[in-house]
């Protein structure tokens, strides 16, 4: 019943052939703004409207067969005008390598949802919403998955405070759970750990050396 | 339950813009309007308080009779939020929350964590370190499978493997409170190496130990694997494909049940994964018995490398020597005031990891376990998303136990190795 088998092809990727893939996308598909090793790993950035075209080729092409979407997940940039990195990971089985596919978003504009090309992603797009907020158009089944029923917000914004905003508290007189505003006896600690002598700081009567160290910073 | 058809077809034909409304004639919707039909359907609730919901699961379950039409899981009951906590700890502050994350395997959780953060950083654990990682992620590993093997026989009626079951674990729990001093959440891996060195006389207690847990597999194997109620109970249960498999992101043993040969291990070694032999067992059938058989035969795979692990590792450092990346020896403090300024730089501030981003991902014994670590050159990850391995395997459990009855999605959730501090992070 159990085979003790190790097939030949369960061997470490090498790095020239994911660089010949990056050179293979470069070249192949319109609309990748860039596709190169970072790392040591695959990356490539696209923009969302092009995403579908490239995940079908990165799925079903010969020389990239990504079988597996391992993971999904979103980043928050919130100085950016499209704050949310969608990030894609996928790995093929059988070529052994993976492969990271990173679109960009913002509040309003939704991602093209990659559920029907691997029913996995229902799950991940559903956190991702959750989390950030981001809309997957085509995902039929948009609905929040980590946090409480009923909560408000997406947490891992990075302008939605640690604490949240909502406490949830069992209260004995009315014998049920209650939420209330967050209360805290002590504000949470934020330290700055750039430290002044290695940080840029103009000390008084220091302005000249500090002109001089921008200058040297830019002639570098 | 009743209902019109005529409102089934509306929406089977319309709902989905598979047909327009005027191709809909006017005598099939008047036809069809005179007839109603009992559907007699229930949901369940199974959870989130159920001893084989393997924590807290919510399963609503839609029955017909006592077969499942639909199982539509509801998670996030045990979510803290350790993604959000994670970015605003230092990398070192951030390394136990792994452990509580699967609480099942909590060494191999930190190490996905510990090769991020030194991907990110550069840096690499001395060879001792190595091998003392490798040997506890497969202690770990054994710790793991003795619970989920035993745990999905309690799920199916088999009482005394748990029982035996949990005298072993004690045994390798031990193993871990002497290295790292604590049962369950170690912390014992860290970026660079580990915490400390093993106590003496550890590597004889666990070569002892590996010479006599093989028979012990021998028992467990005697109660479950030819036993005709297991066999029944588990055997052609829970059927899915390599296809299926792939596509639904299984991974580890569930993949593996599925015929699909994938170990990280093997494939994409970290570590010190590469300087040991070990096999890699996969199974034709895919269902219940077969993810069964896979942990048993990895149990004894699990020895193996341990063996040879205590074989080949030799005395040495265990962190790495950069006194900004692990702390001086105390001795050293009381005397260096340069090492004592490292010591409490260390635990105050921590280290700056330069700004990059990285996917690393090792085979923890349910599968693969990935972090991706993006950092901005501060001391704390601005970014960790953790890749936990039941969320996609409970994602499938609607495929799963689709027509299956109910006594059989327990034990579909049993050989899945569900555990919900991973699921719901």
């Amino acid at each position: 019943m159990v085979d003790d088998q190790a097939p030949a092809s369960m061997q470490a990727p090498a790095s020239s052939s994911l660089s010949y893939l990056a050179f293979v996308l470069s070249t192949s598909l319109p609309g990748i703004s860039s596709a190169a090793l970072e790392g040591g790993e695959l990356v490539i950035r696209t923009h969302r409207e092009r995403l579908i075209p490239l995940m079908l080729l990165l799925r079903d092409d010969p020389r990239f067969r990504c079988e597996q979407l391992m993971d999904l997940c979103g980043v928050d940039f919130p100085q950016r005008e499209d704050r949310f990195d969608v990030v894609y990971n996928l790995l093929s089985v059988s070529h052994n390598h993976r492969v990271r596919v990173i679109v960009t978003t913002d509040e309003l504009e939704p991602v093209p949802s990659v559920h029907t090309l691997w029913p996995c992603a229902t799950w991940w797009e559903r956190e991702c919403y959750d989390l950030y907020g981001v809309l997957f158009s085509g995902q039929p089944d948009l609905r929040r998955i980590l946090t409480d029923y009923g909560f408000e917000g997406h947490p891992l914004r990075k302008d939605f405070p640690l604490t949240g905003y909502v406490e949830v508290r069992y209260d004995p007189e009315r014998r049920q759970i209650v939420r209330e505003p967050v209360s805290l006896t002590q504000d949470f600690r934020d330290f700055d750990f750039v430290s002044p002598w290695e940080g840029v700081l103009t000390l008084p009567g220091d302005e000249r050396a500090h002109e001089l160290r921008q200058i040297m910073q830019k002639l570098k | 339950m009743t209902q019109t058809v005529k409102q089934d077809l509306e929406s089977e034909l319309l709902g989905e813009g598979r047909l327009p409304e005027s191709l809909l004639s006017e005598d099939v919707a008047d036809d069809v309007e005179r007839r109603t039909v009992e559907i007699d359907s229930h949901a369940l609730n199974f959870g989130p308080q159920h001893p084989s919901a393997h924590g807290v699961l919510r399963l609503v379950l839609e029955m017909e009779g006592e077969v499942v039409a639909r199982a539509v899981p509801h998670i996030g009951l045990l979510h803290r939020g350790t993604e959000k906590l994670i970015e605003y700890k230092t990398y070192q502050k951030a390394l136990p929350y792994f452990d509580r994350l699967d609480y099942a395997s909590p060494m191999c959780e930190e190490h996905a964590f510990a090769l991020a953060t030194e991907k990110l950083l550069g840096i690499e654990a001395p060879e001792r370190a190595k091998w003392i990682r490798v040997i506890f992620a497969e202690i770990t590993r054994i710790l793991n499978h003795i619970l989920n093997l035993t745990a999905m026989g309690l799920d199916c009626g088999a009482v005394t493997p748990a029982l035996w079951g949990y005298e072993e674990r004690e045994k390798l729990i031990e193993f871990h409170e002497a290295a790292s001093g604590a049962r369950f959440h170690a912390n014992y891996f860290r970026p660079g190496g580990v915490a400390r060195d093993l106590p003496a006389g550890l590597e004889e207690k666990i070569a002892n130990w590996a010479e006599e847990f093989p028979s012990w597999i021998d028992d467990l194997e005697g109660l479950l694997t030819e036993n005709r109620i297991w066999k029944q109970r588990t055997v052609g249960i829970g059927v899915f494909t390599s296809e299926q498999a792939l596509a639904w992101g299984f991974s580890g043993p569930c993949l593996r049940g599925s015929g699909v040969p994938w170990d990280l291990r093997r494939s994409q070694p970290y570590d010190n994964y590469d300087k040991v032999t070990f096999n890699v067992p996969v199974a034709r059938h895919g269902d219940c018995y077969d993810r069964y058989l896979i942990r048993v035969a990895e149990l004894r795979e699990s020895v193996k490398i341990i063996r040879q692990g205590l074989e080949q590792i030799k005395p040495g450092p265990v962190k790495i020597q950069d006194p900004k990346f692990s702390a001086p020896p105390r001795a050293v403090m009381k005397r260096s005031m340069e090492a004592l300024i490292h010591h409490f730089k260390l635990f105050t501030e921590g280290y700056h990891v330069p700004p990059g981003a990285t996917y690393t991902a090792v085979e923890t014994p349910k599968g693969e376990f990935g972090v991706y670590l993006v950092a901005d050159g501060s001391n704390r990850p601005y970014r960790c998303k953790i890749r936990p391995t039941g969320f996609s395997h409970l994602q499938a459990i609607d495929e799963l136990s689709r027509r299956s009855m109910l006594a059989d999605t327990v034990a579909i959730i049993g050989s899945l190795d569900l555990v919900f501090g991973e699921v719901d992070r």
